[in-house]
């Protein structure tokens, strides 16, 4: 069994940290792990923006990069809800689909998959879990504040079973973090606001990181935190499931 | 547009408390709603008949249309038929003038604000007073309501207190809403007592029966409509459910959904004029039938107006209904009004980071958020765009198509952030308004796998 790991455009290339503790993890936890290098992005940032009409170049990229791979790995939940949503090819449908169906957020990929309970992490510091939207309300990876149904975490399962983790809970579990995409500029007064309270939520339960399953929330937030001033830091849930694995 | 979602919502943040004010009294309420519907072990079943009841009427909408009016003609209502909003306005003007009068008194109707009835009706002489207590607020400050259920929540008591003083006589300074709402009953009794014509508008129409269900908390509605001579009841046409049996569901849902009380203090049955009245109905397209026709934005007509879309959506909390300029604002409201008028709302479904909060809570599963992604293509291709907006995005899209271009791209790009980070961080990046930008790393992950492995 192959995986393609799929890093998303901006963790290649302002968190490259975040690309290698994903995959050392999945080596880690004995997969055969390869890196596509013609790989560039999944193309939400036009789609979300109402340019979904110019990605199709991306999307053939995507299925000629990532054909041959039984399961596509991403850490970032946005990223692979876009794909699972809107990836097809006018070439390859079937390969396309193929793709749809076999590409995982990471924590799924390894609670869902590769059926792994717990990692064997060590993360001795007191840690808020953002809950991104589009992991949460899009692939399901928690349950969701507003519905009336039993509750259950992915990420969180996995989190909670790390050595000397401290996991606060939050006023406001599973409120969105205000990136959006190029919401982030074009709404910039809201979007800011909306970070800004994020942030708080954690800080007000002596957060000393904040992490999560998509980098693009925690760099909105890591951008408030460090213009406060702050010391609480943002770490992928990778870096920490990826802290003292033993191999 | 005078002024778009964007530099609305900037203006409403300039007072970072009153937002804070804002999001907090509105997530209270989104939070009594959580609690009234985990309370149902059968929540999440009753929003999936709601939502088909209304997938079974937007498939039959002609003939419960024309069953439910045959039922209301039976009962001895008068129906009118209206194709858009002016032909609206100029049905209730027409029956204020057969009945001679110039002055009417309103609860609350969204349908009425959709329509502008209070500034048509003003321009031809006509005195409207709303008389649900939100609406009247609203109105004394020459507002439109910033919310669909709770028209004046961007109103503090302390404001209301000045507004009222200054027009109804309260004592200066007086805040307390007991006393308040004492002195704008008093005023409305008047209003109630001299108004010969009431308007209200329809929560539910019944096709089976030709009844139709007005539902409020104040009981305002009852008192305009039970001491007038003449009903008028506005509803859209989407308002019609086949049977009577199938109200429950709505009902339950309503108010669990917009305020998280278990109903409703009035639920209002309105079938047949009593005697000496007359009640008229005015069925409203208004784009309506437009919308039905298309296909990934029908579901919207499914809407029970319960606002908790709006007290759910952080968006919403913090920009205030008003930035939305449009009658209904918030998430329904962003995918409603473009089907009105694309270039004036074009702004609208960008008002949202897409979390998809909305589409979890409303009542009949409205895929709200769907639909925002959906308009925000449609509005793209019809040239909503500006050309910078659309040069950024057709750039940005070449870049991601040639894996060279975005490697050295991205290592110039990071090697300019390093070396000069003015260049980024500066007013003119609206990132950096309020946050830092990210660190420029020396290598991509690309650089670092092609060194580390193979």
């Amino acid at each position: 069994m192959t995986v393609g790991l799929f890093i998303p455009c901006y963790v290649d290339q302002f968190y490259p940290q975040v690309a290698i503790a994903t995959l050392e993890l999945l080596e880690k936890l004995g997969q055969t792990v390869v890196f596509p290098k013609g790989q560039t992005c999944c193309g939400q940032p036009m789609a979300n923006s109402g340019f979904a009409h110019l990605t199709q170049p991306l999307n053939e990229r995507f299925v000629d990069q990532f054909g041959t791979v039984d399961y596509v790995v991403c850490p970032s939940g946005s990223c692979t809800l876009h794909l699972k949503e809107h990836l097809h090819s006018q070439t390859s449908e079937s390969t396309a689909t193929a793709i749809r169906q076999h590409v995982y957020e990471l924590t799924e990929f390894i609670t869902d998959v590769l059926k792994v309970e717990s990692i064997p992490a060590r993360f001795p510091y007191r840690v808020g879990m953002h809950q991104s939207c589009h992991g949460q309300r899009g692939l399901h990876l928690s349950q969701m504040s507003e519905l009336n149904a039993p509750m259950y975490s992915k990420p969180g399962r996995l989190l909670s079973q790390v050595k000397d983790i401290d996991i606060v809970t939050l006023d406001r579990p599973d409120e969105c973090c205000g990136f959006g995409g190029t919401f982030c500029v074009l709404e910039e007064a809201v979007s800011a606001k909306m970070g800004k309270d994020r942030v708080a939520d954690h800080l007000r339960h002596g957060a000393d990181y904040i992490t999560g399953v998509d980098m693009s929330c925690l760099m909105h937030m890591e951008g408030i935190l460090r213009r406060q001033g702050s010391k609480t830091k943002v770490v992928h849930i990778a870096e920490i499931l990826n802290q003292g694995v033993a191999s | 547009m005078t002024q778009a979602h964007p530099e609305l919502a900037e203006r409403f943040n300039l007072d970072e408390e009153r937002v804070n004010w804002h999001d907090e009294t509105l997530w209270f309420v989104r939070q009594k709603r959580d609690k009234a519907a985990h309370t149902l072990p059968e929540w999440e079943d009753l929003r999936e008949t709601a939502s088909q009841i209304k997938h079974n009427v937007l498939g039959n909408l002609d003939t419960y249309l024309a069953e439910f009016e045959a039922n209301a003609l039976a009962n001895g209502v008068q129906v009118h038929w209206a194709a858009d909003a002016a032909e609206h306005n100029r049905i209730v003007l027409d029956i204020l003038r057969e009945n001679k009068v110039d002055r009417m008194v309103k609860s609350k109707s969204m349908l009425t604000e959709e329509c502008h009835l209070n500034d048509y009706l003003g321009e031809q002489g006509i005195d409207v007073i709303d008389s649900d207590l939100g609406e009247r607020i609203v109105q004394l400050a020459g507002e439109t309501p910033s919310h669909i259920v709770l028209p004046c929540i961007h109103w503090k008591k302390e404001e209301i207190g000045v507004l009222f003083h200054k027009y109804m006589g309260t004592d200066e300074g007086c805040a307390d809403p007991q006393i308040l709402t004492g002195a704008a009953r008093l005023h409305l009794r008047d209003t109630f007592l001299t108004r010969r014509v009431a308007l209200t508008g329809v929560n539910f129409a019944i096709a089976e029966t030709g009844e139709f269900v007005v539902c409020t908390n104040e009981g305002n509605a009852d008192m305009g409509v039970h001491l007038a001579d003449v009903h008028i009841a506005s509803m859209g046409i989407e308002k019609i459910i086949p049977r009577r049996e199938h109200l429950g569901v709505f009902l339950r849902l309503l108010a669990r959904s917009a305020t998280g009380q278990p109903i409703t203090t009035y639920s209002s049955h309105f079938r047949q004029p009593r005697a000496g009245q007359t009640m008229h109905l005015i069925l409203v397209d208004n784009g309506r039938t437009v919308q039905l026709g298309r296909e990934d934005f029908r579901n919207s007509l499914k809407c029970i107006r319960c606002g908790a879309c709006m007290n759910t959506c952080p968006v919403y909390r913090r920009s205030g209904g008003h930035s939305y300029h449009s009658a209904i604002s918030g998430p329904i409201g962003s995918i409603l009004a473009p089907n009105l008028d694309m270039k004036k709302h074009a702004d609208l479904p960008f008002a949202s980071t897409l979390c998809g909060s909305c589409t979890n809570v409303c009542p009949v599963k409205i895929d709200i958020h769907q639909q925002l992604y959906k308009w925000r293509q449609v509005l793209m291709q019809e040239g909503e765009a500006t050309t910078a907006k659309t040069v950024s995005m057709q750039a940005m899209n070449t870049v991601l198509s040639n894996h060279g271009l975005y490697a050295v791209s991205g290592r110039i790009g990071r090697t300019l952030m390093r070396w000069f980070p003015g260049l980024v961080n500066n007013k003119l990046n609206p990132w950096y308004k309020h946050r830092n930008m990210p660190e420029a790393p020396k290598e991509s992950f690309g650089d670092w796998y092609a060194k580390n492995r193979k």
